[in-house]
């Protein structure tokens, strides 16, 4: 991990952080896209170090967090027919449905297996012919082009017993979701590195145009957040609202055209419900016509009964910047890891786990 | 691992449930296979269990090891049994005498590969002076269990000078860790199905008997509280201690000793060094005054080689384990809570 110790730096840390004390005078309110780059926050101990008056609140961007109990019922219901590999990041397993998680699932006997890639499952559907094989898309458009050519390497393999059950997400719409919020309080935004890494800056700057709001893509390390940070300050004391690159050594203008366009091969936009928020149009990803045959839905004609969220986690609020997790009367409490009312306590990117683990201390000591 | 003793013969290659019944097989395998190699006069003895007599204050502890995959790189199964019996037995300050070794075997296992486990069973009791007593074998149904499961107790004696309790740490009571965290489990994951990634990491599992006794000779019981870092890693040892107590910790991020490749993967996989599993390693918790001298006498071990001083205890945040960052914040450490699951993006 040599290439990232020089984004550790404490001497570049304290510096930044000298400089953001030193050019903030008056109160900001910042939101860091990715659930990755709050905990990078937190767990760092960089939120103690801004000045009182920056306030960076938490964006939607885990993914596990913004899957809503329809989808993950979806996935419990799969796991649970005869004949069914249900495949999964991680991440998923301990995430609540309205009945059950798909860890619960697994205990119960349904096959349930973790892996790292879609790839995995292809080749596991190869090697189980008699069995169908599903493989829980979860994502943003980070994991999306991975998905996706999982499907392509299917198809061209002739292997039909593999589909995917997409929930994939998408961070422009979202963002103009929460600005066109009449509650909205965001000052600027960090805008997930990795994200634009796969789909390049162009969709950033009509927002940053239309909401003139600054938006500094950002990378995950102590100095790239802080960076950012000083980038967002800057061009807010300024007056400018400028879509800025800090995350330059991996983001390019028009992103990675490969993975663009094996997502656009098998993918259409679709209208996505998303856990807390609600319905946001044409903020998803679904597998499209031509490849139906490998989208879960239509190969079991999903069609179960929508489940409600649970009223008691205030998640909606936490993601749209308008709490922190310690407002919520239940975290820590009635809401904890080992047993949660919603997915940002349970996903390794979601802020109230961040909050749990990490920064107890803020509040408490 | 070069194996030290020839496998004999066995008119059988694999384990059946038969090895199980208690009947003639069992009575085969154990005769050409166990007894002979692990032979000592309490075991000889072939009773219901071993008499013995022991002189003094005794430490009993019993741990049951379902390691997947059972040979790693690094060891097997077999040694990590005695060594995790062994070592538990160190940290209650005593010197490890006697275990019970039982297996619960899954048929289909070749003897080829039990060969191999009673072999780094044997080689690991002679380095750590001990002797297999008495134990079982049992044999379940293809798909009932992973291979092989074993479970070990053991019995020591407490050195004369020990006084391990968590009640005796003190504010001011410096932390200290005997080498690099998180090394074992991540040697474990790296060759989990599903999951391999090229390494040259291996497990460090290693019994710490004879590192204690030295330290315990020679410190006696400034040497408050110690604890390997097993399952839940080093977060889940401190927090325990700090709620039994009523103490804080306060640990220096930049103090851990990680090995850089380990680093690397928990980095890849999303984990915190803090919450992966370690064999071979240990917690001390020393007075303020002998610390230094401690850790001196830890890297002239074979065992000890990376050995920090990490934190200090507090009676700032009661219960709480607190870290400064590399970068200088600060930051809760917790519990682990259920599994480290690897992450989605």
């Amino acid at each position: 991990m040599k290439y990232l110790t020089e984004y550790r730096d404490p001497e570049l840390v304290k510096q930044y952080v000298d400089q953001i004390h030193h050019i903030t005078t008056k109160p900001w309110k910042l939101m860091e896209i990715c659930g990755g780059q709050t905990h990078s926050l937190v767990k760092n101990g960089i939120l103690d170090m801004l000045p009182d008056k920056i306030t960076m609140v938490h964006g939607p961007g885990c993914p596990v967090c913004v899957t809503p109990v329809s989808i993950i019922d979806e996935a419990v219901y799969l796991a649970m027919q005869p004949n069914v590999i249900i495949c999964s990041f991680g991440d998923m397993l301990r995430v609540p449905g309205s009945g059950k998680s798909l860890l619960e699932a697994k205990a119960e006997g349904a096959d349930v297996r973790i892996l790292y890639s879609p790839l995995e499952a292809v080749q596991l559907a190869k090697q189980n012919p008699g069995k169908e094989v599903v493989f829980f898309a979860v994502g943003f458009e980070t994991t999306a082009p991975a998905n996706a050519l999982s499907i392509v390497q299917a198809f061209k393999s002739g292997i039909t017993n593999y589909s995917i059950l997409a929930s994939h997400v998408l961070v422009p719409p979202a963002m103009e979701a929460l600005l066109s919020d009449e509650e909205n309080q965001i000052d600027a935004f960090l805008a997930a590195g990795h994200v634009c890494t796969i789909m390049g800056m162009e969709e950033y700057y009509p927002i940053a145009e239309k909401y003139k709001t600054p938006i500094v893509i950002t990378g995950f390390e102590p100095v790239d957040l802080l960076q950012g940070i000083l980038m967002a300050i800057q061009q807010l004391e300024n007056g400018t609202y400028k879509v800025e690159n800090q995350y330059t050594r991996y983001v390019q203008r028009e992103g990675n055209r490969l993975a663009k366009e094996t997502m656009e091969e098998v993918f259409a936009i679709s209208d996505r419900v998303w856990r807390g928020i609600g319905t946001i149009p044409q903020s998803g990803y679904e597998v499209n016509e031509q490849y139906k045959h490998y989208n879960a839905r239509v190969k079991f004609t999903l069609d179960l009964p929508v489940a409600e969220e649970n009223k008691e986690c205030i998640s909606g609020s936490i993601m749209k910047g308008l709490k922190k997790p310690f407002q919520c009367p239940n975290f820590g409490t009635a809401c904890k890891p080992e047993h949660p009312l919603g997915a940002p306590m349970v996903s390794s990117e979601g802020a109230c786990a961040a909050y749990y683990h990490y920064a107890a201390v803020v509040e408490q000591v | 691992m070069q194996l030290s003793c020839p496998m004999p013969k066995f008119d059988f290659d694999v384990i059946t449930l038969g090895h199980g019944s208690g009947g003639l097989l069992t009575h085969k395998l154990l005769q050409s296979g166990v007894f002979d190699i692990l032979k000592n006069e309490l075991l000889d003895q072939q009773h219901d269990g071993a008499s013995f007599t022991l002189n003094g204050p005794v430490a009993f502890s019993s741990d049951s090891y379902v390691i997947t995959p059972a040979f790693f790189p690094g060891g097997n199964i077999g040694e990590l049994a005695i060594n995790g019996t062994v070592n538990d037995l160190a940290m209650c300050g005593a010197v490890p005498k006697y275990l019970s070794l039982a297996f619960i075997i899954e048929e289909g296992l070749t003897m080829k590969e039990f060969w191999e486990i009673l072999v780094s069973i044997k080689e690991a009791t002679q380095k750590a002076n001990i002797k297999i007593v008495t134990g079982d074998t049992k044999v379940v149904e293809r798909g009932k269990g992973d291979k092989i499961f074993i479970n070990t107790s053991g019995i020591g004696l407490i050195h004369p000078k020990a006084n391990i309790h968590h009640n005796n740490i003190e504010p001011g009571d410096q932390v200290i860790i005997s080498g690099n965290v998180a090394t074992h489990g991540i040697a474990i994951m790296s060759v989990r199905k599903g999951l391999e990634f090229e390494t040259t990491i291996e497990s460090d599992t290693v019994n710490l008997n004879h590192t204690i006794e030295k330290l315990l000779d020679r410190f006696g019981n400034d040497i408050k509280f110690l604890r390997d870092p097993t399952r839940g890693g080093v977060a889940s040892v401190l927090n325990e201690v700090a709620e039994l107590t009523s103490l804080g910790f306060e640990l220096d991020q930049k103090n851990i000793p990680v090995d850089e490749q380990v680093d690397g993967a928990c980095e890849m996989l999303g984990l915190d060094p803090l919450y992966v599993a370690n064999e071979g390693l240990f917690i001390a918790v020393v007075k303020q005054s002998i610390a230094d001298a401690f850790v001196a006498a830890l890297r002239a071990d074979e065992n000890g080689a990376n050995a920090a001083i990490i934190g200090e205890a507090t009676t700032e945040h009661p219960g709480k384990v607190l870290m400064k960052s590399r970068v200088g914040g600060r930051r809760v450490v917790n519990y682990l809570t259920g599994e480290q699951l690897p992450r989605i993006c």
